[in-house]
């Protein structure tokens, strides 16, 4: 699935934007000017990586440290030791899409408990 | 370099292997750990392992298809470091020699003078410590916690979510002013009071009552709290009696250069056996927390492989984490060294606070309790470069 997420303009360079789907992605604008889209809730725990420490490339996540690759989504070390899915984004006429990958997301347990409609 | 020794193998000395291998050493590597697990991570001990959300197997560190070319000695505690010879010996008469040491002993739970061998009396610091408490909490019950500190708070915490009648006693005036200063330790230990949950302050513990299970914990002042269980939080101390008269200087844990390195040469100290000099505080440090066990290796490895020859980098701040009651709670920085704490966000009466620690106009540290985008830009201004 295709979706406009927000105006380039609307998104300074490290910052972040969080899209409200299900589960939530997040676009990131880097310092290079680059533009990333991956899932937004850390493989570890229910934490968002848009609240996280971007720098270059990477996003470490807000809570424990562990630091995703934007590009391909990977961990570096632990608490987290699954990857988070990386979606295609693409900028057209100054506004960003991103286009959801079809791969199952590798969310935390208490998050994918909750999905699955069991106890939070 | 031939063979590197890493005596302790939880989150710092795998850290540290993990180091070694990743900063292109290939020798010998062996790793020597007292406990007979593998890895494994501690903060959900007292946490989502205690309250039964997390398995065993989800405390691990290792990923499932890791190899690091390691041998492991597990179960083998090291009780000795033979300078001269550059070996370990070990309790069970093995002697490891190597010429690079990392030291990653951590520390242990401090316990109660007079409590040993009542039944019902609990400290929690290993996996084996959690699996006992874990078990008596599903009887329920009275639960006194001694210590207000975070271990104790998350004990309480945990355990109030069973449904137990919690107790908390704490020595000083104000729960967690050491780490967190006196106002915002007394924000955050309002929590317990908020959920139901009695805190004492300003009253030591005089011993425990019981014949041969715990029934009471007696205070200094007189009063008895009626206990099924207790958990003593009081506090670890470093694992580094093991290293008197090798050599290794130790004042509070095994003191180090801002690169890990210790009093002798070879020999590298990380995680919460070491005492780092930090260049910000322009004091030793001993940090007791996951992310410096976990990052503070990369520079200690890299020390060790160079021969002492690199520039130590600075350190970013320490930095902790504490789930407790739900709320989020997160550090940076140094408390002590503040002269003014300003919340900046949120309202203290709320939980859901972020307060800013100056000194004379800079910050030095930040608190947040459910605010981590906040928390992480000030975490990284506080980061930025000298
Ligand atoms: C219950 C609990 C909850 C925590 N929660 C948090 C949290 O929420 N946030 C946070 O930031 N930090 C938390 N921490 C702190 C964090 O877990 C520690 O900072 C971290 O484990 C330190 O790692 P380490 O490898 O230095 O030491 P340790 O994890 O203590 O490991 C040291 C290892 O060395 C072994 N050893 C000791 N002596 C010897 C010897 N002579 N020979 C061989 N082996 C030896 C020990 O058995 C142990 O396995 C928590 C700690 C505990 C106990
Ligand atoms: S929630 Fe992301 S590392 Fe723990």
């Amino acid at each position: 699935m295709m979706i406009p997420a927000c105006r380039l303009a609307d998104l300074p360079r490290g910052e972040a934007f969080r899209l409200d789907v299900d589960p939530p992605v997040s676009v990131f604008h880097t310092d290079d000017g680059e533009v990333f889209a991956i899932d937004d809730t850390c493989t570890h725990q229910d934490a968002s990586l848009a609240d996280g420490w971007l720098e270059g490339c990477e996003v470490e996540c807000p809570l424990h440290a562990s630091t995703f690759d934007l590009r391909t989504g990977a961990v570096d070390s632990p608490p987290a030791k699954l990857p988070v899915r990386t979606h295609e984004v693409f900028v057209e006429d100054g506004m960003v899409y991103v286009r959801l990958s079809t791969a199952a997301p590798n969310l935390p347990p208490c998050v994918s408990a909750r999905l699955a409609g069991g106890p939070a | 370099m031939r063979t590197v020794a890493v005596v302790g193998a939880s989150l710092a000395g795998l850290s540290a292997a993990r180091s070694l291998r990743k900063q292109g050493y290939d020798g010998r590597l062996v790793v020597i750990g007292d406990e007979t697990h593998r890895p494994y991570d501690r903060p959900p001990l007292s946490k989502e392992f205690l309250s039964g959300a997390l398995g065993e197997t989800d405390l691990a560190l290792e990923t499932e298809d890791e190899d690091l070319g390691a041998q492991w000695m597990l179960g083998a505690r090291a009780v000795g470091l033979d300078r001269a010879e550059r070996a370990l010996a070990l309790t069970d008469g093995r002697r490891v020699r190597a010429d690079g040491i990392v030291l990653a002993t951590g520390a242990a739970a401090r316990t109660l003078p007079g409590s040993e061998g009542l039944a019902g009396v609990h400290t929690l610091r290993t996996l084996d410590d959690a699996r006992a408490l874990r078990d008596e909490l599903a009887g329920g019950g009275r639960l006194v916690v001694i210590g207000g500190g975070f271990i104790g708070a998350e004990v309480a915490s945990t355990a109030r979510a069973l449904g137990l009648d919690v107790t908390v006693v704490e020595a000083a005036p104000t729960p967690l002013a050491g780490p967190l200063g006196r106002a915002m330790g007394a924000v955050v230990s309002g929590l317990h009071t908020d959920h139901g949950v009695r805190l004492l302050c300003g009253v030591g513990v005089k011993g425990l009552s019981g014949e041969r299970r715990v029934d009471a914990v007696l205070l200094e002042d007189g009063r008895s709290l009626p206990a099924d269980l207790v958990v003593v939080g009081v506090g670890a101390s470093p694992c580094v009696d093991w290293l008197q008269g090798s050599g290794v200087t130790l004042d509070n844990g095994v003191k180090c250069g801002a690169d890990g390195r210790t009093s002798l040469a070879g020999v590298v100290a990380v995680g919460d056996c070491a005492n780092w000099y930090d260049p910000r505080a322009g004091a030793h440090r001993r940090v007791e927390h996951w992310t410096g066990a976990r990052e503070r290796p990369d520079a200690a490895v890299a020390t060790l492989l160079a021969g002492g020859a690199v520039e130590p980098g600075v350190p970013r701040p320490p930095y902790f984490w504490s789930d407790q009651y739900g709320v989020k709670i997160q550090f940076a920085g140094h408390a002590a060294e503040a002269d003014s704490v300003t919340v900046e966000a949120g309202a203290a009466d709320d939980r859901d606070v972020l307060a800013v620690y100056r000194r004379a106009g800079h910050a030095v540290a930040v608190l947040g309790m459910n605010q981590p985008r906040l928390f992480t830009r000030w975490r990284k201004q506080l980061g930025a470069p000298l």
